[in-house]
């Protein structure tokens, strides 16, 4: 067993650097898109809207899928670590930009007035007083985003990524120890997602300065 | 007083909702350093006029004038001219992601480019004044209502407004903290400062004002220059009522004297 730990070393190291670069190419679509809807831009608008409704009701497996096998029949070729980043990217930037719009909607619109009467420009508005407050409401939503990206990377093992889930079925594909790597696959998951959770919950703790009332 | 001192002209100002009117042939103008107040029942118009002043509602007809340009929502002026006019709500709205000090030196420094470390100075001149230089570092939420209002005054002074429009700014405030915040209103208005003024406190209203509008269905159907005369006796009908429903000192003498009666009544019983 203790042989297999390297292996699963660079596994959660791989699903690391893609899962975070997907959760961050998530929050800043997400941030844009949510800012697109909420100053009601025209066409963007609708862009944004039909692009939330296609990558939410459709499985990440389909859209990683269709990245990786589909678009080099029309000439687009991206490595698997491309497609996989892009496609956690993508649902993610779907899944934050609603997380974000909530939030936002729970800002008064008396906050934008006042920032305005006060002469700020709309995004100067939006930048300082409606962002930082919509941010801080939506993080418990944006935390159980971010867990389930992270947790969605197991099915990058379809685009023949080496990444964690990759790795406990080829090992157990080769020496059929399947409680085994199984459960190291548990522990490794655990690992990398309990911390996330308890940043969460501190994060959380942390910005309740957004609280409205005396 | 001559046309170079007026800040604030309105003209024929029309704003509705849909079908609704809300404001008909609105007309008004303020002079450099007046304190105008505005009175009326409730849905008359009266914070809707401000918001328009501000250009926070569009307006259908009609003109407002601040220092001779034109205050239009789509202007491309209008983030400049909203900072020469100071708004204070009703709420406070005070940002409560941020403190006292960074709620008044955000659009200061953002807006007007000034050093954070002279916005900051002055803020904490004004805090001062308003006694509350004591509270710079606190939130929002660790105020009370009153504070909370008097930074709110403070933010929007802290942008050298050349007016100020204060909206109902006590009717959201337990009674015993109306008066710090009008006390400050006061001395704004001994300092010579120009304000536009909506206010359900009579008795501040007219110890305030150099010119009282009385505000009805959406068009000023009384204005006097003389305050003391309006609130005394009211030279229209609908001011007249307006005015009686704040007044107590009828219905609980009336009250009081059938009580009296009762008492004796009783008191001849046995």
């Amino acid at each position: 067993m203790r042989s297999y730990l390297p292996l699963y070393r660079d596994a959660l190291l791989l699903t690391l650097r893609i899962g975070w670069q997907g959760v961050l190419l998530a929050l800043i679509l997400g941030i844009v898109c949510a800012a697109i809807l909420q100053m009601r831009v025209p066409v963007l608008r609708t862009i944004v809207v039909i692009y939330v409704e296609l990558f939410r009701n459709t499985p990440l497996l389909v859209q990683l899928f269709f990245l990786y096998f589909a678009l080099p029949k029309i000439g687009i070729r991206m490595t698997p670590e491309m497609c996989g980043t892009l496609g956690l990217g993508l649902i993610g930037g779907a899944y934050m930009s609603e997380t974000f719009r909530s939030g936002l909607d729970s800002i008064a619109p008396i906050q934008e007035e006042s920032a305005v009467s006060l002469g700020m420009s709309r995004s100067q508005a939006f930048r300082y007083v409606i962002l930082p407050q919509a941010v801080s409401s939506s993080v418990p939503g944006l935390v159980a985003n971010v867990i389930f990206l992270l947790k969605e990377t197991s099915v990058f093992s379809t685009i023949s990524l080496m990444d964690l889930m990759f790795t406990a079925k080829d090992l157990i594909g080769m020496y059929a120890k399947t409680l085994e790597c199984l459960t190291l696959l548990v522990i490794f998951y655990l690992i990398m997602l309990l911390p996330v959770s308890i940043l969460g919950s501190v994060l959380e703790r942390r910005m309740r300065y957004a609280e409205f009332g005396d | 007083m001559g046309k170079d001192n007026t800040i604030l002209e309105i003209s024929h100002l029309h704003k509705a909702y849909g079908d609704h009117v809300v404001l008909d042939d609105v007309s008004l103008t303020v002079q450099q350093g007046e304190v105008v107040v505005i009175i009326g029942p409730s849905g008359c118009g009266k914070s809707t006029l401000l918001r328009c002043i501000n250009a926070l509602e569009d307006i259908q007809g009609g003109q407002i004038l601040l220092e001779g340009n034109e205050v239009r929502q789509d202007s491309k002026l209008i983030s400049q001219m909203r900072q020469k006019i100071g708004m204070v709500f009703q709420s406070y709205d005070l940002f409560p992601h941020k403190t006292v000090l960074d709620n008044i030196t955000l659009a200061p420094v953002k807006v007007q480019k000034r050093p954070k470390s002279e916005a900051e100075e002055e803020a904490l001149e004004l805090l001062q004044r308003v006694g509350l230089e004591e509270r710079k570092d606190d939130y929002p939420r660790q105020l009370s209502g009153g504070q909370k209002q008097r930074v709110a005054i403070v933010r929007a002074l802290c942008m050298h407004p050349e007016i100020l429009l204060l909206d109902e700014i006590t009717a959201a405030l337990d009674p015993e903290m109306v008066r710090e915040v009008l006390d400050v209103v006061l001395s704004l208005a001994r300092a010579g400062r120009t304000m536009l003024i909506v206010t359900h406190e009579m008795s501040f209203a007219r110890a305030i004002a150099d010119r009282v509008l009385f505000l009805e269905n959406g068009g000023i159907v009384e204005e006097s220059t003389d305050p003391e005369a309006f609130f005394r006796q009211p030279s229209t009908e609908r001011a007249a009522q307006f005015l009686h429903t704040f007044d107590y000192e009828k219905p609980v003498k009336e009250s009081r004297e059938a009580k009296g009666t009762d008492r004796m009544e009783l008191a001849e019983e046995p």
